[in-house]
């Protein structure tokens, strides 16, 4: 029995020959490399989320479909070019006056413009969060003033900006939406608050520190939300594990989910 | 202690206890606050209203400070109902998803359904490939479904001031609703009925003329509804100028809904940024400019009426489309849901299992695969947004191009309203607090998810 096992570990290990060193690390420039092709020409600095390799995308088994050398990097729409199309150049118009006007300057506060699947995102950098955020709530053209709230999402391979906030606002006076996404890194997981400028984001900002352990710098009262106060670590970091026993149903044994077997 | 003595539990031993983080309230400063609250000798009390009490639409926590009868400070406290539904979902196809988000607001779990599965739909870039049967539908239940929230919201409201005909005829008229979502879906909630792509299947025979009649009868409830609160001088007495919240106030703290709407901003999703075909259709976003509690009750009552007005749209556009599909044609990502009803009720077709187990092995494998793995989402992130009965439903999808979300992040509208409940409440009765929360309506099960 155990040689079996072994025999089969053996093959895994033949035909993925990426498979010995770790999991997390296979970010590699090969990688890199391998996936540039998959790349759309108009976008160019990619943001890698993630490596799969193999044809079926599940792990931990031998994948003899003989593609298993079959490495391709999993990477978010990139910025985009003008134009943005409809409203969207006017807005980053409008806000690139107005940030160049009151000395925040457009181009240190603004690293890219990503228009996908009709929708705008504008990733700030996190020093000048507040002042964008004040920009597209004040002035009457973008007037932003609807605030939807702040979601979290974990990056774990993005190093460096492992940690974002997306912030969701509606102009209800233009009928306009957008959002903005800032960056920290896990090492320094720290962003200004926007809640002096969208109080409705007070507890949105308390979820995604519960959740994430992004500290909002400025936030009146940072405790945590839905979690007891007391828990240890924030659980809907992609290290955190979901939990769960197996179950055992008419004789067989059904694991917990995250430890099913996947396909992505 | 002796062993003989009885005891309800175990005594708990100390080597049980090692290891525990254990808290005591003690120590630190508290003996000074403790003199001072001795020394000050105010009538100052800090109540806690919940978790467990009834007046507060589940557990929902407040944490009042009153002064005699007069709320000083109103704090809310949340967290009691998280189940991390978000994170679940990051753990499961992207079509079982929709079985997960529909137990969040679980007053109202159409509306998750709809904006989850229009997200993904969004993000697979088929938005325009859904059948229009299957947006009908949609639109169909999901009025249905405001109908019912907005009278459990009226019903529970009357019930906390001790009206209790105003709930039992709230909860007749949703149950003649219940009976309409029990045919359609097969469920009273919880449903999982709307699938990226399109529903789970087409309405069953006749179930045309019985939401007609459902609506003859819901329309005879809603009259009674009306009679008991519109001119009830008590109700009049507890809700008017209770609850006041501003234009200002709301869009501040991103309040929207029939809260919103209250304050005199016609600000309806389904006008501002239609989906499902909602521009299509023909119906008025009722406003009024009290902002009070009362009001909202009234903008609330209103709201159901158009709601049947739709209702009865969308009807004509089912006998139009009579036979069409109610799935998207993509087999790659349309679910194989080939139901009939068998001997032992509702279940997989034997003739799709029997095509597909004997004659098809390349559909047995796509079923399969399908099922097993689920398809893939191009990487990317969107927001879809509906108004919800409560207001703005926001449903924020991140994929990474695998078979599950890599992130699914609900703005529920419940959440972000109760940051009003400080503002609403501080400097009212104790009394009015009640009133005050059962305007916002919040269902705890959306508001932690």
């Amino acid at each position: 029995m155990s040689e079996d096992k072994d025999l089969k570990k053996d093959a895994a290990d033949a035909v993925k020959p990426g498979e010995a060193t770790t999991g997390a690390q296979r970010t590699t420039a090969t990688a890199l490399e391998a996936g540039g092709q998959h790349v759309p020409a108009a976008r160019t600095p990619l943001e890698v989320v993630d490596v799969r390799s193999g044809m079926f995308g599940a792990h931990g088994t031998g994948d003899t479909s003989g593609f298993g050398g079959l490495v391709v990097p999993v990477v978010l729409p990139g910025p985009s070019e003008r134009p943005y199309g409809g409203w969207f150049d006017e807005v980053v118009d409008v806000l690139a006056e107005v940030l160049d006007e009151n000395g925040t300057g457009f181009a240190a506060a603004v690293e890219s413009v990503v228009v996908d699947r009709e929708e705008l995102t504008l990733h700030v950098a996190r020093e000048h969060v507040v002042a964008v955020a004040q920009a597209l709530r004040d002035d009457p053209d973008l007037r932003f003033e609807l605030s939807l709230g702040v979601s979290g999402v974990h990056y774990p391979h993005e190093t460096g900006k492992e940690l974002h906030a997306v912030y969701h606002v509606v102009s209800v006076t233009h009928g306009r939406r957008l959002r903005f996404e800032v960056t920290a890194p896990d090492g320094d997981p720290h962003i200004p608050s926007t809640t002096s400028v969208y109080p409705a984001n007070d507890w949105h900002e308390r979820e995604v520190f519960d959740f994430f352990g992004l500290v909002f710098d400025g936030h009146p009262g940072l405790a945590r939300i839905e979690m007891p106060d007391d828990w240890p670590g924030h659980p809907q970091r992609k290290d955190y594990p979901l939990g769960g026993i197996p179950v055992e149903y008419k004789g067989a044994t059904v694991p917990p989910p995250d430890q099913r077997r996947s396909y992505s | 202690m002796s062993t003989t003595t009885p005891h309800a539990t175990r005594p708990v031993h100390d080597d049980e206890t090692t290891g525990v983080p254990m808290f005591e309230a003690s120590g630190g400063d508290w003996s000074d606050i403790a003199e001072e609250a001795a020394r000050l000798g105010e009538e100052r009390i800090v109540v806690n209203m919940g978790p467990q009490h009834p007046s507060t639409h589940g557990v929902l926590r407040l944490m009042l400070e009153i002064d005699g009868e007069t709320v000083t400070e109103a704090r809310a406290g949340i967290g009691y109902l998280h189940t991390g539904i978000e994170k679940n979902m990051e753990f499961r196809t992207w079509t079982q998803g929709v079985t997960f988000c529909t137990r969040m607001d679980y007053v109202a779990p159409l509306f998750q359904e709809a904006a989850y599965c229009l997200a993904v739909e969004k993000l697979l870039g088929i938005t325009d490939d859904v059948p229009e049967r299957a947006s009908v539908i949609r639109v169909l239940l999901m009025e249905l479904n405001r109908i019912t929230s907005h009278l459990v919201c009226l019903a529970t409201g009357g019930n906390e001031l001790g009206a209790t005909t105003i709930m039992t005829v709230g909860f007749t008229a949703r149950e003649e609703i219940l009976k309409v979502f029990e045919l359609i879906t097969g469920l009273r909630m919880n449903h999982a009925f709307i699938r990226p792509g399109g529903v789970a299947q087409d309405i069953p025979p006749g179930s045309i003329d019985t939401i007609r009649e459902a609506l003859a009868s819901v329309r005879h409830y809603l009259r009674q509804l009306e009679d008991l609160m519109l001119a009830n001088p008590i109700l009049h007495l507890r809700l008017k100028n209770v609850g006041y919240l501003g234009l200002s106030g709301c869009m501040a703290l991103g309040i929207t809904g029939p809260v919103l709407r209250s304050a005199g901003l016609p600000y309806d999703v389904r006008k501002a940024a239609p989906y499902c075909g909602y521009e299509t259709y023909d119906f008025e976003v009722p406003v009024s400019q009290e902002a009070d509690s009362w009001s909202r009750v009234v903008l609330r009552l209103e709201e159901c009426y158009q709601s049947m007005h739709i209702v009865e749209q969308t009807l004509e556009r089912l006998q139009r489309t009579a036979g069409q599909p109610v799935m998207v044609a993509d087999k790659k990502v349309a679910w194989p849901a080939q139901l009939a009803i068998g001997a032992d009720g509702m279940g997989n077709s034997l003739d799709h299992i029997r095509e597909i187990m004997g004659t098809s092995m390349e559909a047995l494998i796509h079923h399969f695969k399908l099922v097993t793995e689920g398809f893939r989402v191009p990487a990317g992130q969107v927001f879809q947004s509906v108004e919800h009965p409560r207001g703005e439903l926001g449903v924020h999808l991140v994929s990474d191009g695998g078979t599950r979300p890599y992130r699914a992040h609900f703005r529920d509208p419940s959440f972000n309203n109760l940051q009003a409940t400080s503002i609403m409440c501080e400097g009212g009765q104790v009394a009015d607090v009640v009133v005050a929360v059962a305007s916002l309506d919040p269902v705890l099960g959306g508001v932690d998810r």
